[in-house]
């Protein structure tokens, strides 16, 4: 149950470098109130969410694919909790399945 | 009186909500503590970076990339470039806490993992809109839930098996799946997904490491900066 001092400045280092990216997002926000940094704010969310689950949804394989595609359909109907969850039975049963 | 009951009703409403996803998180913070002493980290070493770090994107990156010694500013420069989404994440979040005080806004931002985000950015958009009380409702269970399950992961090591067979790594891809739909506003939205799903997915197979996600949300902004003016009351 001992911490290394190389060990401790690798975690104060990801630390520092964490809390940057979320306290900048308050100095970010006031740069932005109109117009087309207003347009741009709006569409991060999607395009965040997006970039970070491509990669899931087309580059890692068949049941991925297809429950993400499940998911979405899902999704238009239903509310997060049943949606995710037909997503995750959806893709345990294909993996299952062997795709 | 009645203001303690809305913070306490808040506070509830606020674990509710967060709840499916601290069901989740608890195999992946005890993969992460596994993984972790399997990498060569303490249990204590292990649990201080769950806590200090709470981000397990970058923390599963630093697992694959340490070495022994581990090199601080290599791994904290991925680190940066893994969170850097948070830097929009709060951007787009801190617009909508009005309900806060400017130290309540400082307190809430290291706080603001993927999840709690996104869950946040749902509860602004509904007529209660985002709230402090509701904020550490549902900031305190997912918190605790990280570090404990990464400290039970660290001390029983890789027994639990692989999440992936019972599908349950893919909980948060589904989460944001179901979000991306709930922002959709017509075409526009549809440009900007099309843009960040192309340049991620063509960067994630030309380039390792996360430079997919930075390109990815870049290229979505970039679109959403070119798009047409107007329809500005309609997004809002």
């Amino acid at each position: 149950m001992t911490i290394a001092s190389s060990t401790l400045a690798v975690i104060l280092a990801m630390s520092a470098a964490t809390l940057m990216t979320r306290f900048g997002g308050l100095l970010l926000a006031r740069f932005v109130t109109r117009g087309r940094t207003k347009r741009m704010l709006e569409a991060i969310p999607p395009a965040v969410l997006t970039a970070v689950v491509t990669p899931t949804a087309l580059a890692t394989g068949m049941a991925e694919t297809v429950a993400c595609a499940a998911t979405v359909v899902a999704a238009r109907r239903l509310s997060l909790l049943p949606s995710v969850l037909i997503g995750i039975v959806c893709v345990a049963t294909l993996r299952a399945a062997g795709l | 009186m009645q203001y303690r009951n809305t913070i306490r009703r808040d506070h509830f409403a606020g674990a509710r909500a967060i709840l499916p996803l601290v069901v989740a998180v608890i195999p992946v913070g005890a993969v992460f503590g596994a993984v972790a002493v399997g990498t060569g980290l303490s249990i204590a070493e292990a649990v201080l970076m769950s806590a200090l770090v709470f981000a397990g994107g970058s923390q599963f990156v630093a697992m694959d990339i340490w070495t022994h010694p581990a090199s601080w500013s290599g791994i904290g420069f991925a680190a940066l470039l893994v969170n850097l989404r948070h830097l929009l994440m709060g951007a787009s979040i801190a617009g909508k806490m009005q309900q806060f005080g400017p130290l309540q806004r400082l307190a809430a931002m290291p706080f603001l993992a993927d999840e709690l985000w996104a869950m946040s950015e749902i509860r602004a958009r509904s007529e209660m809109g985002l709230s402090p009380a509701w904020y550490v409702g549902m900031v305190l269970p997912f918190y605790a839930a990280w570090v404990a399950s990464t400290l039970a992961g660290a001390m029983i090591g890789n027994v639990l098996g692989d999440p992936a067979v019972i599908g349950l790594d893919f909980a948060f891809p589904a989460v944001f799946i179901v979000l991306v739909t709930g922002f959709w506003r017509g075409r526009r939205t549809g440009a900007v997904v099309a843009a960040s799903a192309l340049s991620a997915l063509l960067v994630h197979q030309l380039a390792d490491g996360v430079w997919y996600i930075v390109v990815g949300a870049g290229a979505g902004l970039a679109c959403a900066a070119v798009g047409p003016d107007g329809e500005e009351g309609e997004t809002a």
